[in-house]
């Protein structure tokens, strides 16, 4: 038997990473109201439909007592029918989403999970299901499922350079967020886009870029590498590279436009610079155009 | 030594090290800035871009030449540099280094000290024996030499002292030297008695250098006071051109802090030694002077100190007879006046102005009774120290002061009517005075044969008389009497201050005693004969800097000696301090006359400035590391790295052009304020922060505005509402405050800036608008907000508006003050507890001014408020009685802003007639 102190350090050490990110994403999502969003049917749910006269068949518990008290007729309470729908999230957790251009903006990485969080939280108040893409957290509702997300964007592994969407475990027609900087190769992506098209599946694309990726704030005699020391480049004259490297970065942003417009998905880019939540109200307003 | 102008070298071989800097240039061009590597994920966008142009690969020139130049000034500076050797070494055998060390070396002696440093540094290289001798100061026996190094350590000892050399010691000195030395003589400047012994003696013993300052020594002699001026005279040992000093007069001020009390420019004629000047100074400013100074010279000589003869008592006098016209020579102040203007400050007015001036003395001429408040003040006076002088005269005999009992400022009872011998109707002969006795102040005067006393007052016979009796008559009865009260004393005259009852005030006697009773004071310096046999202790004495310090436990010095005026080494120029007056001893005498040492024609007389050997390795070594750091922040510049420090002073830079943007914006918004509050009369509501009852309370104010635009020949502009936080208070003239009990508890400068609204004449209508239901104990929640509100502020004692306050009719007869509610109970300033109705008016006499605060519950605004089209927002009561309770409401606020506006103007009894008219009584 361990120490309770010990085991109390352990568990407290454990739950640290996670209530932040769960407050960050519930904080960010109470800033945007749910609107109404029954399916105009009758079936499953919580808000009153109609009442409708009693059938053979239907069970003596269905009937609504005090409704028939008034009439001679037997009648029964129909609710409105409310359908969930899945929602896979796919995070990028590459090392490139570990960079920070400045000390007073959070890392790429930590403003996709905040981001993917607080969908996550307005998503499931909505009542929908919500899970991870390939990562074995299949889609469900609750705040136990909140948790076990938190938990997952948590966690801390090895990762490659460059991140690569996932698709595994994707049921058709449902819908998909891909957050990343997209910086890396984009043959998987373009792959990842039409394994989704095939199967039906919609969603949004949100590209998450540093202030200094936009702005190549650089000048001098430079060696850059990348986040995991993979690839390495060395410049005289930094300040040079500066137009070219928007113009490349300009055209890698048009094709992912283009990409997620042929397939029927939306695309974003947003900066960790700007609030979080004007990319919160374009997630929520992608997401449910979708629907 | 290598010498290259006049810069020589200690290691020149090191000089060839120059030779490698071609080769240096080289090297160092050839190494490009080092890269900086960063992590950035965009790398991938940038593979395969190469650059244009392969230029900074190469360090540019500039920086080249930077690190050129640092090297080459290492190079210099180990090759050990120096400005001005000094290569002339000269003479042998020991030297004596002669100091004059008087008051006149004090201006530079730290020059001079720097000079005997750079003698004794040069004589230790050259191992010669020194001896440093002081002419104030001369050693017992022979000179005493010792090695040039243990001098140096002894040189921060030697200190110029305050009094010049005794001739004849010199002398003697001079004449016991023997033995060859050379001789470096540091002369001050200016001649002494013994010179010109010392002189032969120095010569034929050696070689002799002189070293003089060229600057002019001057002096200042000690300041005479004469027909209301002071006197001062500077002197100058060296004459030539015109010059000018500055005089300064120092003492303590007022608050006991030593300052600068008064300045004077001394001009020097061209080949004159003497300067003099004048100053005019108010009694008290001349009171608190204790020395005299030239401005900028820091020596004893040019410090003056005063002692007492410059100090003048302030004397009032006062007369009981003062307003008959008498003749002049009638006067009981004449003689007083004639024996003290010469030697004192005379004030006159009416005591309670002379108490609060301080004099020294009051002299009360047949004064007999004091109003009570300025017996007191005078009594308190005296114990305080000062001396009242009073004189007998007809007044004080016909009175009763003293009589019974003794009256504390009288020193004895008197006898009634006093006496008078050797008149027409009476027998005897007027009396001569009694020699006085020892314990008397008087003791020692001569009394002259013709003073007669006709007239006088007598003394009760009490146990204490004789001891208070300080001078009688020749038949033993008292003529002057003393007491003493706290610190100060009381003196009596039994006869008048004029010659209607004695010859006293004809005679000299009269001065001398008014002298030995310290009323004036005596003339300048006591002679010799004076001093003799006195013992004076040292308070301050002066250094030879002319720095005043404290005196310590010197011991006593005789009076004969002090009267030499002398300054040696026993004793030192400062103040002295006898019996009951002090002397002041300074360096120049009143007649000390200045002469320039002269020196014949085959002696060099050199300055006391010191070529020095100036090592410039450490200069040029600070260089190098300087030019190295210039490397630095050029290298980080040129790689890049400079980047976020230059944001930063932009940033600096942009804070410091936006910041008085936002100042003069903040400006204008309130000029704008103040300018509509004040170029109309305009009615004000406190923001709440309850939108709701703002917009209420602000809709109020503009109906009430509209009716009193249409009744009365007040026109408001449209009501503004006020944060109390941020905005003046001072352009409104009355406030409407709607309490609502959530409101915020405004902060402590809010409320300083309320209390001073309130206090200037500003008016407050506090409305709790809960019908008053709780009858302010407190109850409602508005209630207890009211009083939370209301605690910091400067509200009067209140009470319920009285019906014959002038509230009730000011515009309007009123005696109901309703709002939307009817509750009766009003608040205003409670009439003062003395005000009384006069026989016939119906209304009391009530105070001044407007009430600061009217407080009720009566929601008035509600009342008043109108919409935009001016139709009544809010039903008030039911049907035409409710309509009649809002013409009341509106005739309430009519009432209050006149009142605000008028002040107590109905309140005027001068319209009660045309009031009690239509009053219908």
């Amino acid at each position: 038997m361990s120490h309770p102190a010990a085991l109390r350090s352990r568990a407290e050490a454990l739950a640290a990473p996670l209530p932040p990110l769960m407050a960050d994403a519930e904080h960010l999502a109470s800033t945007v109201l749910l609107g109404e969003h029954g399916r105009r049917r009758s079936g499953t749910g919580d808000e009153f439909w109609q009442y409708r006269p009693a059938h053979a068949g239907d069970e003596a518990r269905m009937i609504d007592w005090r409704r028939s008290g008034r009439s001679d007729a037997h009648f029964v309470r129909e609710k409105e029918w409310q359908a969930a729908q899945s929602v896979l999230l796919w995070v990028d957790d590459a090392a490139s989403m570990g960079f920070s251009g400045a000390r007073d903006h959070p890392t790429k990485a930590e403003r996709a999970r905040v981001l993917a969080m607080a969908v996550a939280v307005l998503l499931m108040r909505g009542g929908e299901r919500v899970g991870l893409s390939g990562m074995g957290l299949p889609p469900r509702s609750g705040p136990l499922q909140l948790l076990r997300l938190a938990e997952a964007l948590s966690a801390e592994r090895e990762a490659p350079d460059y991140g690569a969407p996932e698709t595994r475990g994707m049921p058709p027609h449902s819908r998909a967020l891909f957050v990343s900087d997209f910086l890396g190769d984009l043959a998987p992506v373009e792959a990842a886009l039409a394994k989704a098209a095939d199967r039906g599946v919609k969603g949004a694309i949100l590209q998450v870029l540093d202030p200094a990726e936009e702005a190549f704030p650089f000048d001098g005699r430079t060696i850059f590498e990348s986040m995991g020391g993979s690839m390495v480049h060395e410049t005289l004259k930094a300040g040079d590279l500066r137009d070219r490297y928007l113009d490349r970065l300009a055209a890698r942003k048009a094709r992912l436009d283009h990409l997620a417009r042929t397939t029927g998905w939306h695309y974003h880019c947003h900066h960790t610079g700007d609030s979080a939540q004007g990319a919160l109200l374009w997630l929520f307003r992608a997401l449910e155009r979708v629907r | 030594m290598f010498m290259l102008g006049p810069i020589g070298f200690t290691a020149p071989l090191l000089l060839w090290a120059l030779a490698a800097l071609p080769v240096l240039w080289l090297l160092l061009r050839a190494v490009p800035p080092a890269p900086i590597r960063r992590r950035f994920p965009g790398v991938v966008l940038l593979l395969g871009l190469s650059d244009d142009e392969n230029q900074t690969d190469t360090t540019p020139w500039w920086l080249l030449l930077l690190r050129i130049l640092a090297v080459a000034a290492v190079i210099v500076g180990f090759a050990g540099p120096v400005l001005n050797p000094q290569d002339e070494r000269s003479g042998s055998g020991p030297v004596l280094i002669f100091v004059d060390g008087t008051w006149a070396d004090a201006r530079d002696w730290s020059r001079r000290i720097d000079r005997i440093d750079a003698a004794l540094e040069e004589a230790a290289r050259d191992a010669r024996p020194v001896a440093v001798v002081q002419a104030t100061d001369l050693p017992d026996g022979g000179l005493p030499f010792q090695a040039a190094e243990a001098w140096r350590a002894r040189l921060a000892g030697l200190k110029p002292t305050p009094w010049m050399p005794d001739a004849r010691t010199i002398v003697e000195w001079a004449e016991g030297l023997e033995g060859g030395f050379d001789t470096f003589w540091m002369s001050g400047g200016v001649d002494y008695p013994g010179r010109r012994e010392l002189l032969a003696t120095f010569e034929a013993s050696g070689n002799l250098r002189v070293f003089e300052s060229p600057r002019p020594a001057y002096a200042l002699r000690p300041a005479e006071f004469a027909d209301g001026a002071i006197s001062l005279t500077a002197l100058r040992a060296r004459t030539g051109d015109g010059a000018e000093v500055g005089l300064v007069a120092t003492g303590l001020d007022p608050a006991g802090v030593e300052r600068d009390l008064a300045r004077a420019n001394a001009a020097f004629a061209p080949g004159e030694a003497e300067a003099r000047v004048e100053m005019v100074l108010p009694p008290e400013l001349r009171n608190r002077i204790t020395r005299f100074s030239v401005a900028g010279v820091r020596s004893a000589g040019a410090v003056s100190l005063t002692d007492d003869s410059l100090k003048r008592r302030e004397v009032a006098l006062i007369a009981g007879r003062d307003d008959r016209e008498g003749l002049q020579l009638l006067s009981p102040l004449f003689y007083l006046d004639k024996a003290l203007a010469p030697t004192a400050d005379l004030i006159d007015g009416t005591l309670a102005d002379i108490i609060l001036a301080s004099p020294d003395v009051i002299v009360l001429a047949d004064v007999a009774t004091l109003a009570g408040a300025e017996a007191q003040e005078l009594e308190g006076w005296v114990e305080d120290g000062g001396l009242l002088l009073r004189f007998a005269g007809p007044r004080l005999a016909a009175s009763d002061v003293s009589r019974a009992e003794e009256d504390p400022l009288m020193p004895v009872r008197l006898r009634a009517g006093g006496r008078s011998v050797g008149g027409a109707m009476s027998w005897g002969e007027p009396k001569a005075l009694r020699p006085f006795a020892e314990t008397s102040p008087f003791f020692g005067l001569d009394v002259p044969d013709d003073v007669r006393v006709s007239a006088q007052v007598m003394a009760q016979p009490d146990p204490q008389l004789a001891e208070r009796s300080i001078a009688a008559l020749t038949d033993g009865t008292p003529l002057v009497t003393r007491k003493r009260l706290g610190e100060g004393q009381v003196v009596l005259f039994h006869v008048t201050a004029n010659a209607e009852w004695s010859t006293l005030p004809l005679s000299g006697l009269f001065v001398q005693m008014l002298e030995r009773l310290a009323v004036s004071t005596r003339p300048a310096r006591p002679a010799a004969a004076d001093l003799a046999g006195t013992t004076w202790v040292a308070e301050a004495v002066l250094n030879g800097f002319g720095e005043i310090e404290d005196a310590g436990r010197l011991s006593g010095v005789p009076g004969e000696r002090l009267a030499d005026a002398r300054p040696s080494a026993d004793l030192p120029p400062g103040l002295y301090a006898g019996e009951d007056r002090r002397l002041a001893l300074n360096v120049i005498g009143p007649d000390t006359e200045l002469a320039a040492s002269a020196w014949p024609a085959r002696i060099p007389v050199e300055g006391l400035a010191v070529t020095r050997e100036t090592a410039l390795k450490g200069a040029l070594l600070t260089l190098a590391l300087i030019l190295l750091a210039a490397d630095i922040l050029a290298s980080l510049w040129l790689s890049g790295r400079l980047r976020s420090a230059k944001a930063g002073l932009a940033a600096v830079l942009a804070l410091g052009l936006i910041l008085p943007v936002e100042a003069r914006a903040q400006s204008g918004a309130d000029d704008e304020l103040a300018l509509r509050a004040t170029s109309e009369v305009v009615l004000a509501h406190v923001v709440t922060g309850d939108a709701r009852v703002d917009q209420v309370a602000e809709a109020g104010l503009r109906g009430l505005s509209d009716k009193l635009f249409q009744r009365t020949s007040i026109e408001p502009a449209a009501p503004i509402g006020v944060n109390l936080e941020t905005d003046e208070l001072s352009f409104f003239p009355f406030l409407y405050w709607p309490v609502t009990a959530n409101q915020p508890l405004p902060s402590p400068d809010a409320y300083a800036k309320l209390n001073r609204y309130l206090r200037t004449g500003g008016m407050i209508l506090f409305d709790t608008r809960d019908a008053d239901v709780a009858r302010f104990g407190g109850g409602s929640p508005e209630g207890r907000k009211l009083q939370a509100i209301a605690r910091p502020l400067d509200v009067p004692p209140l009470e319920p508006v009285p019906s014959d306050h002038v509230l009730t009719r000011t515009f309007y007869l009123l005696q109901d003050f309703p709002g939307r509610h009817a509750s009766r109970d009003v608040w205003v300033e409670a009439a003062p507890p003395d005000a009384v109705r006069a026989e016939g008016m119906p209304f009391r006499d009530l105070n001044d001014g407007v009430t600061p605060v009217v407080i009720g519950g009566n929601d008035w605004a509600a009342a008043w408020a109108v919409d935009p089209q001016g139709a009544a927002m809010f039903p008030v009561g039911r049907g035409y009685a409710g309509e009649r309770q809002r013409e009341i409401a509106y005739r309430f606020g009519v009432n209050l802003v006149m009142h605000v506006l008028t002040g107590n103007y109905k309140s005027d009894q001068v319209h009660v007639p045309a009031l009690l008219d239509r009053l219908g009584q």
